[in-house]
């Protein structure tokens, strides 16, 4: 079956939903294409909130959000993108709040705010209140709200497709997209004139991760297997510190935020000798390494040593049942750990891919390091690389980045639709898609999808993710392309048509075996240590060398070709990076 | 521990009717349901068909009928559970598509019935609507909903009026006619005093014992039922 729509917008999380409201309230006739309910987005798992320099509860300033923002990126950050960002996401925040979104309150009625990592007043002096929230379900609440309008909007939505393949022209733009229908088996294409990818990042790939069990990375890789649009910064991933101990899920940094405590099995707050100034509010990629070293230590706690405790017991019972009523509950339902009366066990948790599809300030898609752009693709949110975050990014800037850029890239698109026509797809546009779904269905002896992936998880956490060595990325980078290798051989047990979930199970493993193969190269190729990307064989931070941007593309499965692109500088100069 | 996961199979491709399928597992007391749906579906049955996504209860896609309860299987735990059979069927009142897998649409319908999306006509301010903690604090619990259907599915009016809403409708409703900063309740109540509406509800108290997310449900639909008796537009 074949849709026509202005704008194609793919993915319906929380910047995937800003982009297509700000398209059609522009005047294009959008259609969102999501592999989920939009409500089920993984959008709706962020937490503790969404900052921007309201003001509201203290002095603060877009120029000290923008700051805080670059230091957090280990200044791989773009600081023409932060500059757009930290101005912008006030205006944001207030429109949320004038779309109805229900804020938790001031006394005065004003939006409340938190302290969260690495947000700090008079650059870097001490914690500041800037994250505004909604209890401890700000994401859930950005989400419901984003569809709620959406609905109200009209925008035409299809649920439960899987997007599999992007058609360009051979010239380079992007006309269409191709997508299995969940519910029938059934491919249909769209033609767009233009396309928004917004379909978040890619945890999966981890053993221990927050991440849905959705999150395959499937645009990126879409892309990546062209072998013409790279991949940007993909060795940065960020390891939340606080996930729950085993499962990986995620407890909010606003749970320091209002006033948690770190501490080690001797009872020791250990942030204050890592990070002397803000202590537990340190940036997420600081923090997780500290906790790695004091279990790698001896210093971990429980009866094998392997796990750090979030201790909230001394706060007012009152402020983690109304303020943090969900990490309460989870801790309460999957550890059977009272938060109010002992310590929450936690680990570092793969939360976030700061790399990605390389784009502009707008969201068009770039292929080169010259920053060319590709006419009709616009890439936004985690599965985009703009870029923001830089080698770490700060908490509450992922809910920031949806709406900001969320808007700007449905804005340029509704506009590019204004002025180009649509390009017929060619009749043949389905085909490679029938043809890699009939090769998984096809195949009748093989390895399941499981066994490929449990490999790919355990592996990936053991050598690539928060302290790296070159050996260890080595052995990492011959491991992922021996899976690929296994993967030409998988096979399904569902040959049927309908609800066909092994089938899924099965693409989403290639997608997430691309995105690996992406980021150990990456890893390997950068020889130093910024933000995310720790290695130990390389310890400090290279500026005269590695103050740039990775591009990579897939030259043949297995083989990369790397490009770069210089980093947007500023404001602020390159400094060591302590807190 | 060895497990008995008894699951409701359909598969309208190949099977008349539904009918029941047995799996034994070994299983820890802290695996949650979905784990042992996963374990059969990645190691022994990769046919079996059902939704999931977050894995943490915020997502709202596994909510099922789990020894004959509405729940998501991601918040249930094995220790959650009395004896070593553990039954599974799909939420009841919605066209079963395969497995456990429903036909969603019926109750989204439903839901955009409500017009669940805020309604306030006057140009907004520069800054942001004020609104005391207090006015907050009155619409807080309809705003925890996550439209996993798991209430709406185990009501009994649902299963057999045609037309009812259901408790979800009713809630999402609740959380903008609640709302200091909403306008749309003319609107709203249109919908929910219909035939199809609120007055359905017979307090069975399903659908607050259902929710994944503590909503006293019931009690909401009471306090709607409440403001359009009294025309609390």
């Amino acid at each position: 079956m074949a849709h026509v729509h202005d704008v194609l917008v793919i993915g319906a999380g929380g910047s995937g939903l800003t982009a297509a409201l700000f398209a059609a309230r522009h005047g294009a006739n959008v259609g969102v294409v999501s592999k989920l309910y939009p409500t089920r987005s993984h959008t709706g798992a962020a937490q503790g909130g969404i900052g921007a320099a309201l003001g509201n509860v203290e002095e603060d300033h877009w120029e000290w959000h923008m700051f805080d923002t670059v230091k957090g990126g280990d200044y791989l950050t773009d600081q023409d993108a932060a500059e757009v960002f930290a101005r912008e996401v006030i205006d944001a925040v207030i429109d949320l709040e004038h779309m109805g979104l229900p804020f938790d309150r001031l006394p005065n009625g004003k939006i409340s705010q938190r302290r969260f990592g690495g947000h700090t007043r008079d650059y870097g002096k001490a914690p500041v209140h800037r994250a505004a929230h909604a209890a401890d379900r700000t994401g859930h609440m950005i989400l419901q709200t984003l569809y709620q309008q959406s609905i109200k909007q009209g925008i035409t939505f299809y649920n439960e497709f899987h997007v599999l393949d992007v058609i360009f022209t051979e010239d380079g733009r992007a006309i269409g997209v191709v997508a299995l229908e969940f519910a029938t088996g059934e491919l249909h294409t769209f033609m767009a004139k233009a396309i928004v990818i917004a379909t978040g990042g890619f945890g999966r790939m981890f053993k221990v991760t927050s991440n849905a069990f959705t999150l395959a990375g499937d645009l990126q890789s879409i892309l990546y297997r062209k072998g013409w649009i790279p991949l940007e910064d993909m060795e940065f991933f960020q390891f939340h510190p606080t996930g729950l101990y085993r499962l990986g899920i995620l407890v909010t940094e606003g749970a320091r935020g209002e006033g948690g405590i770190l501490r080690n099995a001797s009872g020791e707050r250990f942030m204050e000798r890592y990070a002397p100034t803000i202590k537990d509010l340190a940036p997420r990629d600081m923090v997780s390494r500290a906790m790695y070293l004091e279990i790698k230590e001896g210093r971990g706690c429980g009866p094998n040593k392997d796990y750090i405790c979030l201790d909230l017991t001394h706060l007012d019972p009152d402020i983690i049942e109304h303020k943090l009523p969900d990490i309460a509950e989870f801790s309460r339902t999957y550890l059977g750990v009272d938060p109010i009366k002992e310590p929450i066990p936690v680990v570092p948790t793969a939360h976030y891919a700061m790399g990605g599809i390389p784009t502009t300030l707008n969201g068009e898609v770039i292929k080169d390091g010259d920053g060319t752009v590709i006419p009709g693709l616009y890439a936004v949110g985690e599965a985009a690389c703009v870029s923001l975050h830089g080698a770490n990014r700060l908490g509450t800037n992922s809910l920031g980045d949806l709406v900001v850029f969320g808007r700007r890239a449905g804005l340029a698109s509704a506009r590019f639709s204004e002025v180009e026509s649509f390009i017929d797809l060619p009749p043949d546009a389905a085909d490679p898609s029938r043809e890699l779904i009939d090769g998984i269905k096809s195949r009748s002896q093989g390895e399941t999808p499981f066994a490929i992936r449990k490999d790919l998880q355990e592996t990936m956490m053991d050598n690539a993710s928060v302290f790296r060595t070159e050996e260890l990325l080595e052995k990492q980078v011959g491991i992922v392309q021996e899976l690929m290798e296994r993967y030409q051989n998988v096979v399904i047990q569902d040959k049927g048509d309908r609800f066909n979930a092994d089938l899924i199970d099965a693409l989403e493993l290639g997608f997430l075996l691309d995105n690996a193969e992406a980021l150990v190269h990456s890893a390997k190729n950068r020889k130093e240590s910024r933000g995310a990307h720790a290695r130990e064989d390389y310890p400090d931070r290279d500026d005269d060398n590695w103050l740039k941007h990775t591009l990579v593309y897939r030259e043949a499965p297995g083989k990369v070709r790397f490009a770069y692109k210089p980093v947007v500088l500023g404001r602020f100069e390159p400094k060591p990076r302590t807190y | 521990m060895r497990v008995n996961l008894k699951l409701l199979r359909y598969n309208p491709e190949a099977d008349q009717a539904p009918h029941w399928e047995s799996y034994q597992l070994d299983a820890d007391p802290m695996d949650r349901v979905l784990d042992l749906l996963h374990k059969v579906k990645w190691e022994t049955d990769g046919t079996l068909a059902f939704r999931r996504s977050c894995g943490h209860a915020i997502c709202g896609s596994c909510a099922m009928m789990i020894n004959g309860v509405n729940r998501l299987a991601c918040k249930t735990l094995v220790q959650d559970l009395s004896g070593d059979t553990i039954t599974i069927e799909p939420i009841r009142g919605l066209p079963v598509e395969k497995d456990l897998v429903v036909d969603m649409e019926p109750f989204f319908k439903a839901y955009k019935a409500v017009k669940p999306y805020f309604i306030n006509d006057d140009p907004p301010p520069a800054r942001e609507r004020l609104q005391s903690p207090e006015e907050r604090e009155i619409f807080d619990e309809g705003t925890k909903c996550i439209l996993c259907a798991a209430c709406t599915t185990s009501c009994p009016v649902f299963w057999i009026n045609g037309t009812y809403i259901g408790p979800s409708a009713i809630v999402n409703a609740h959380r903008f006619i609640f709302d200091s900063r909403d306008q749309g309740n003319a609107e709203r109540f249109r919908a929910l005093s219909g035939g199809g509406g609120v007055w359905r509800c017979r307090t069975a108290y399903n659908c607050t014992e259902a929710c994944p997310r503590e909503i006293p449900v019931t009690h909401l639909i009471e306090e709607v039922k409440r403001a359009i008796m009294l025309n609390q537009v």
